[in-house]
């Protein structure tokens, strides 16, 4: 052990390799349920260059390497499940290039997106890119890997759609690059025309190889922002809701929350709608579009516009909303986690329902948080339940609703997103044979001494 | 330990690193280690396990926990209900290590130092007083304010210069005050936030005793330190005065031009201290006294105000140097962010955050192209 820590110390100096029980006690967590494991060394490089020799001497050594973001997926990934290097990338956080005209950033691999917000926003007001309601200290590229979603995900689909190009460190230590960088300066495309080879790396938590720099397609970043919200008291109203919002072609952005407090919340189902404009003019013609399409269910008094107070305007326009973290404090215990699988929106009812019945048969504090995807394709479904930290019978209990939240998604044809070990398992074992055996053999290939994040996406 | 019933609340969601609009990380001790464990969220989870018997007081823990500046910044930036607490439950597991006798030899040495000699340089009570020898700055007699000028204005070289420039501006403007000279006691405010509860309450009773004992009703400060002291640590011990910054009676006086100024061309930026801005509210006395200046151009560093980075000396790290050293230090990078206004000079209200930067302008070899001055010493050079 000693003598790694002098070969890293080596690498990325010695101020940047720890071993020591207070790292290995922190990052042996992430603030969700899943239980704890100690890394032995963590390290905190700052160049590609270093994430290569880190790479190389943990295939010598034998040793295993998560790679790390903010480590704010709830659901453990980040967890180091055999030990090893937790390889911790936020000192990797340079905008490198952006191409205004092609609209796409190239940042490096520990590049969080409230960096990437402040910096758009200062020095490229026309654009922006997708910023998910996770924390700001929350990683571009951690959130590709998992499939995350944001603020434009119901226009464009999900975060890692909207990924033009990658460079990855592969676990023999070379660089990959993904996508027309693979050939050309210019970062458009991490795909087409050519083969799309993104795949071997989106979505595999770095089960497969440490992305270590990354372009993110943005998009127009109008003047004007608003939201609206729509509220009907029965669950399944949602779909047809959605369906008609979606046809307009008129939003940004389309959530859903339902919870149960405060009080006028309860058996209520949100529907909030962002617009966006340059012009008054554009957001009223958005505004009327949107209100048209709704007008036959509050005709029928199915539902209706909800008068915004300025304090509720203004949390929900906040990017990242701060609130989405802060209902870790409901129950006076910092703690959330959620179950958030991909559904398909005509199951929105069915899993609103459940939750209400898990939130009561185990007890919880809950809330539905659901997010539109690619014009209604899908939808993120969170089944988020608060915890108090200091009350272990209350964490038991969330886990076992989280639990029996996942059996559920699987049934309705569900999919787990950013799925604990647990969860890869039920999937993997649910999955179609010969898309398991394509899994193990990219796996065996990209990882063939199984050092990358082990214990994710094992196929056995 | 105090607090005890919030610490498990942390989400460790990381807001509290970062400004408000997230352009940069802004904890200082985040800043130059780099590990979650130096942030606020690391610190109250490691506090949690610390209290649980988890990990025990090493050397590591123990820097992690005195390298915070207690700058404010997270309390500024967290979302949670609890997030004004955030530098108080530092406070308060330094003073659990303080009572149990483990601490790092610095933090020992400077309790030490005030606790023996009543100042952290070790020097004679009876030299407190000599930066005002040959000033026209009288012994306090019954004036209408008390000039509190604390340690690193008694004693330290460049804390005196400053002491004595803030002592004849106040003079020429016509404001009445006094100072203690080597009745001066140590206002605390650094033993207090280093975990010493018990010597600070010591302190904050003599010093509330001499000021009653000599009639003081208000006090003005050089030292945004001992302004935090004196506001927020001492009237629960019955010490009741009106506290002023001194910006904040110059910045009225400039104003009104009952100080005239001739001028002083430059391009200046200016360096908020926590303790009179996140900590104290004020952020626009000291602007308002430069920007009365003809001549200076006031640029704003990217992070500045509320955002402002703290330079380092914050919750004792000033004496212990925790949180000193090297390229990452946060007075380096606070030096590189003034450089990048192409500003000529980093004007600063307090004597901490002028010895941190100047040392770290050296440190950065900028020292020929960033001079860093106290608000008080560009008013007298405008005078002339």
């Amino acid at each position: 052990m000693h003598d790694l820590t002098t070969s890293l110390s080596e690498i990325v100096g010695h101020r940047y390799v720890a071993t020591t029980p207070e790292e290995c006690y922190f990052y042996a967590r992430d603030p969700g349920l899943m239980p704890a494991h100690e890394p032995d060394y963590v390290v905190v490089p700052k160049t590609v260059k270093q994430v290569q020799e880190i790479v190389r001497l943990a295939v010598k050594e034998n040793v295993p390497i998560v790679p790390m973001g903010a480590g704010m997926t709830l659901t453990g990934l980040t967890i180091p499940l055999r030990g090893g290097i937790v390889i911790d990338l936020k000192r990797m956080n340079r905008i490198l290039a952006v191409n205004e005209k092609a609209r796409y950033v190239i940042v490096e691999g520990g590049t969080s997106h409230g960096v990437l917000k402040a910096f758009l926003e200062r020095h490229y007001p026309r654009l922006r890119h997708s910023i998910p309601d996770a924390p700001p200290t929350s990683t571009v590229a951690a959130n590709v890997m998992i499939h995350g979603q944001g603020r434009l995900s119901q226009q464009y689909g999900f975060n890692s759609d909207m990924v033009a190009g990658l460079e990855v460190v592969l676990a023999s230590g070379d660089i990959c690059k993904i996508g027309s960088c693979a050939l050309s300066p210019e970062w458009f495309s991490r795909g087409a025309p050519l083969p799309d080879l993104s795949g071997l790396f989106l979505g595999w938590f770095g089960a497969t190889g440490i992305i270590t720099k990354m372009a993110l397609k943005l998009y127009p970043g109008k003047k004007m922002r608003d939201v609206e919200i729509f509220v009907t008291d029965s669950e399944d109203f949602i779909p047809d809701i959605i369906y008609e919002l979606t046809h307009t072609e008129m939003v940004e952005d389309i959530n859903i929350f339902a919870q149960p407090l405060p009080m006028l919340f309860k058996d209520n189902h949100h529907v909030v709608i962002y617009l966006t404009g340059d012009t008054d003019e554009e957001l009223e013609f958005k505004r009327k579009m949107i209100f048209d399409a709704l007008e036959g269910f509050i005709q029928r008094k199915d539902g209706g516009f909800m008068s915004l107070a300025a304090g509720i305007q203004h949390t929900l326009l906040e990017m990242p909303q701060r609130s989405a973290s802060t209902f870790a404090d409901v129950t006076k215990g910092g703690g959330f986690e959620y179950s958030g699988p991909i559904i398909v929106v005509d199951k929105y009812p069915h899993c609103a329902r459940k939750l209400a019945e898990l939130a009561s048969r185990y007890d919880l504090a809950y809330n539905a948080t659901a997010r539109i995807i690619g014009r209604g394709h899908c939808m993120m479904f969170a089944f988020s339940f608060t915890f108090n930290r200091a009350d272990s019978d209350m964490m038991d209990r969330a886990r076992h609703a989280l639990s029996e939240a996942s059996e559920f998604v699987l049934s309705v044809g569900g999919v787990f997103w950013k799925p604990t070990v647990y969860e890869q398992r039920m999937i993997l074992e649910k999955m179609h044979p010969q898309t398991r055996s394509l899994m193990q053999m990219i796996k065996a290939n990209l990882d063939p001494t199984g050092i990358l994040n082990p214990g994710n996406w094992e196929i056995t | 330990m105090r607090y005890g019933e919030i610490i498990h609340r942390c989400f460790r969601c990381g807001y509290c690193k970062f400004t408000s609009d997230y352009a940069d990380f802004n904890c200082p001790s985040y800043r130059k280690y780099m590990f979650d464990t130096y942030a606020p969220g690391g610190r109250l989870w490691l506090i949690r396990a610390w209290l649980d018997g988890e990990i025990t007081t090493s050397q590591r823990f123990q820097e992690i926990l005195f390298s915070c500046a207690t700058c404010a910044n997270c309390v500024e930036h967290c979302p949670f209900g609890f997030s004004a607490d955030l530098v108080n439950i530092f406070i308060a597991a330094r003073e659990q290590m303080v009572n149990s006798g483990i601490v790092p030899p610095a933090v020992r040495d400077y309790l030490k130092n005030i606790y023996i000699s009543g100042n952290p340089y070790k020097e004679p009570t009876s030299a407190r007083g000599s930066w005002a020898d040959g000033t026209p700055i009288e012994t306090y007699h019954g004036q209408d304010f008390l000039f509190y000028v604390g340690c690193v204005g008694s004693y330290d070289e460049r804390g005196k210069r400053i002491a004595a420039s803030v002592g004849r501006l106040l003079v020429l403007a016509g404001v009445s005050i006094g100072i203690l000279g080597h009745r001066e006691i140590c206002d605390g405010n650094e033993v207090q936030v280093l975990g010493e509860s018990g010597l600070f309450q010591f302190l904050a009773e003599q010093n509330i005793a001499l000021f009653k004992e000599l009639g003081v009703q208000k006090i003005v400060t050089l030292d945004p330190h001992a302004f935090n002291a004196f506001v927020k640590g001492y009237p629960g011990l019955g010490g009741d005065f009106e506290i002023y910054h001194y910006t904040q009676l110059l910045a009225p006086l400039i104003q009104s031009r009952r100080i005239r100024l001739a001028g002083y061309n430059a391009r200046i930026t200016y360096h908020d201290s926590c303790y009179l801005g996140r900590h104290g509210g004020e952020y626009a006395a000291p602007r308002a006294i430069l920007q009365c200046i003809p001549g200076i151009e006031l640029l704003e560093m990217e992070q500045s105000g509320e955002n402002a980075l703290c330079c380092g000396a914050g919750g004792g790290n000033f004496f212990t140097d925790i949180l000193g050293g090297g390229e990452d230090s946060p007075s380096r990078i606070r030096v590189r962010q003034a450089v990048n206004t192409g500003a000529r000079i980093l004007a600063v209200s307090c004597p901490q955050c002028a010895k941190m930067l100047e040392d770290a302008s050296k440190a950065e070899e900028v020292d020929d192209r960033l001079e860093i001055m106290d608000v008080a010493e560009i008013v007298l050079r405008a005078l002339s």
